[in-house]
């Protein structure tokens, strides 16, 4: 099948699959920088009419990065499910956007399908959808995980408790942990980003979130996002390690960039697993991805970064996280310029990581040099609550200061809580209840200076 | 109404925004105009233009040298934002004027570039050059290089054409909520495009509530005396001067 369409009187040709996706894709600053992205409206519309005419298995068959060069794409033709593919091989991707969207098919048909997509297939049939189909098949789709906390059940809305410090100060960290608890966060992951990689400050921080779990018998998980290697060292070296962090990218030459293959990961899972410290599952690994980290490492193959990104996910899948965080506007405006390319890309990435039955979360978040603000963010805070996200960031004031970007706030999980109906893990809401913090319904309770947790964290701080 | 949380106290333990008080599940009216106030500061960072002739003639007043005036291909600051790659060139006069001005080889061209912050620059630039330059005396040095729509890379070329041995670009940060007026310094031994950033060394977050201007100064003259006779930059030169500034100079651990 030859890749042509035609509009109007003027007709368009594509010289292969690789140009088909970049040029369907809606317009982003990122494409535009590769020098890959649709010269017009039309010549979009009509690498979509072609995408939307292209039988799925066609993209199966020819991988857009070659199998021979890249362990990704070897990962995602040697790990594809044929019999679980079944049910859509004979489709074309227009047909496959409306087998997702009918209502027949539900919970059940999604994740028995999962293992027999690949990320080209679901980024191929994102390119087609709209905002609203975004939401609405990922919305259907139930990817639940668990470690101390079963998270991603429906109806609930976990959150990642970020008390990042410039300088790692415990003080300061300990400060901003008690302010996200006291606001009812921390079910998704407590976790850090540390400024130092030397391994004394990084043992002093596990040790401290594992005290502070253990003391308060807190139904969550720490994590340090430190490199995976240093993460390997500290299990070796005995330190209270619950879960692996890792950002990971769609190829391997932009993998190779932040230092890691998939052997490496797979140790590390390993090397976590061995220490057994989950209570209610064994999900062990957190992936963080993004838009635009094959470009920006150089690593893209011509293909496109929403496409990049979906191939990442193939690398997070093989490894069963507990949680995927698309940090989708951190990059900045050069791969994604504004709220509408932001919004765009987190609907997009949300879609994609639960079709190919990932535990979604979003890091809904934005740079100072982006044109964005705080009125985007409660955008798209809104919309992946509706398509059911299973987890976002919680920072206090929304202002993180060691990475000096915007995400979301305690106030903001909240807000998406009371007017989209939300609940907490439920292991994390009966603990929020059995201290006192919140009453039966997940409210919070109105905070008492005698509190235990504000009583004895204060005066561990003095 | 508002309701306040009860560890304010805690509040000078970090620069976070803790104990910020609600009203229903949303911020107090105070909390989120101060974010708002914050944002709008780091935007006008961002996109407020730098007044290159008031940096040129800043310059002329406080050193009674002329600087020279030039731009990279990003002809405008939504370009510049989307297109890295053509901050990082200079446009074809720049590239022509520079050409014309160099002579023989010398050991440092400085160059100043709006960067993500035109307040940080306008703010800290020639203030920090004042602390900088009674450290570089018997330097062969070219005139000040001032960079309209600049990146880091934009000095690769720079000093390529000025036949620089080094090239220091000086340029203004992503800003932070809290931090819209700080400036990077990179130093790039034997400038040429292409430089990758791991051949850099890079000093940042200098600001007044950052890395004060004059210690910032004198990192910069050790790092450069160092890559001038070490003739390198990047992973291969390690940042000492910490143990020359504290007075220290030996190898003795600090302590703890």
């Amino acid at each position: 099948m030859s890749l042509a369409a035609r509009i109007g009187n003027v007709g368009y040709r594509f010289g292969s699959l690789r140009e088909v996706l970049a040029k369907a894709s809606p317009a982003r600053s990122g494409d535009a920088l590769a020098g890959i992205a649709a010269a017009s409206a039309t010549e979009r519309m009509a690498a979509r009419l072609v995408l939307a005419d292209l039988p799925l298995r066609r993209l199966l068959d020819e991988p857009l990065i070659p199998y021979e060069s890249d362990e990704v794409t070897r990962l995602i033709v040697d790990s594809h499910d044929a019999a679980a593919f079944a049910p859509v091989a004979s489709l074309t991707v227009g047909e496959f956007r409306e087998w997702l969207l009918d209502e027949a098919t539900g919970e059940a048909e999604l994740a028995a399908l999962a293992p027999g997509l690949t990320p080209e297939m679901v980024a191929a049939v994102s390119k087609v959808m709209r905002n609203q189909d975004l939401i609405a098949v990922a919305r259907k789709c139930r990817v639940v995980t668990a470690f101390r906390d079963t998270l991603g059940l429906p109806g609930r809305l976990a959150v990642r408790l970020q008390p990042n410090h410039p300088t790692d100060d415990a003080r300061g960290i300990a400060a901003a942990l008690l302010d996200g608890l006291m606001y009812g966060v921390g079910d998704a992951v407590i976790g850090i980003n540390p400024a130092s990689d030397s391994p004394a400050a990084l043992a002093a921080l596990w040790r401290m979130l594992d005290e502070l779990i253990g003391r308060f018998a807190i139904p969550t998980q720490s994590c340090v996002l430190t490199h995976v290697s240093s993460q390997i060292q500290a299990i070796e070296a005995g330190l209270p390690v619950d879960l692996v962090f890792q950002s990971v990218a769609g190829t391997e030459a932009a993998n190779a960039g932040f230092g890691i293959n998939l052997a490496l990961l797979q140790e590390a899972r390993e090397a976590a697993l061995s220490l057994k410290r989950g209570t209610v599952g064994d999900h062990v690994m957190y992936f963080e991805t993004g838009q635009g980290s094959a470009l920006s490492a150089n690593a893209h193959h011509g293909v496109d970064q929403q496409t990049c990104e979906a191939r990442a996910y193939a690398v997070a899948r093989h490894f069963k996280p507990l949680l995927v965080n698309t940090v989708v506007g951190f990059i900045g405006p050069e791969y994604l310029y504004d709220g509408k390319q932001i919004i765009r890309a987190g609907l997009e990435d949300h879609f994609c990581g639960k079709l190919l039955g990932l535990p979604m979360g979003c890091d809904i978040c934005y740079t100072n040099h982006a044109e964005a603000d705080q009125d985007d963010m409660d955008n798209l805070l809104v919309l992946l609550g509706t398509a059911g996200v299973n987890f976002i960031m919680g920072v206090p004031g929304a202002d993180d200061i060691m990475l000096n970007y915007q995400s979301t706030s305690f106030h903001d999980q909240l807000f998406a809580r009371q007017t989209l109906g939300l609940r907490r893990a439920p292991e994390f809401e009966a603990w929020l209840q059995t201290m006192g913090l919140a009453d039966e319904h997940g409210r919070l309770l109105p905070p008492r200076a005698d509190h235990r947790l504000l009583q004895d964290l204060t005066r561990g701080l003095k | 109404m508002k309701r306040a949380d009860p560890w304010g106290a805690l509040a000078g333990l970090t620069a976070a925004r803790i104990a910020l008080g609600r009203a229903g599940a949303s911020l107090p009216t105070g909390a989120v105009l101060r974010f708002d106030v914050a944002h709008a500061l780091a935007r006008d960072a961002v996109h407020t233009p730098l007044d290159l002739a008031a940096l040129a003639a800043g310059w002329q007043a406080r050193q009674g040298e002329a600087a020279v005036i030039v731009h990279s291909r990003a002809g405008d600051r939504h370009i510049y934002l989307q297109r890295p790659d053509l901050g990082r060139r200079l446009d074809e006069d720049g590239a022509t004027r520079l050409a014309a001005l160099a002579a023989g080889e010398i050991d440092l061209a400085i160059v100043v570039a709006d960067g993500l912050s035109a307040t940080g620059v306008a703010a800290h630039a020639l203030d920090l050059l004042d602390e900088l330059l009674p450290r570089l005396r018997g330097l062969r040095r070219a005139p000040l290089i001032v960079a309209g729509q600049g990146r880091v890379a934009l000095g690769d070329e720079i000093g390529a054409l000025l036949k620089a041995r080094l090239v220091l670009v000086l340029l203004g940060e992503r800003p932070g909520l809290s931090s819209p007026d700080s400036l990077g310094a990179y130093l790039t031994f034997a400038p040429q495009a292409g430089r990758l950033d791991a051949e850099r060394n890079c000093v940042s977050n200098i600001r007044p509530a950052g890395l004060p201007l004059p210690l910032a100064a004198a990192r910069l003259a050790w790092l450069i005396a160092a890559a001038l006779t070490r003739r390198l930059t990047g992973v291969g030169l390690k940042d000492e001067s910490d143990t020359l500034l504290s007075g220290g100079g030996g190898s003795a651990a600090l302590p703890s």
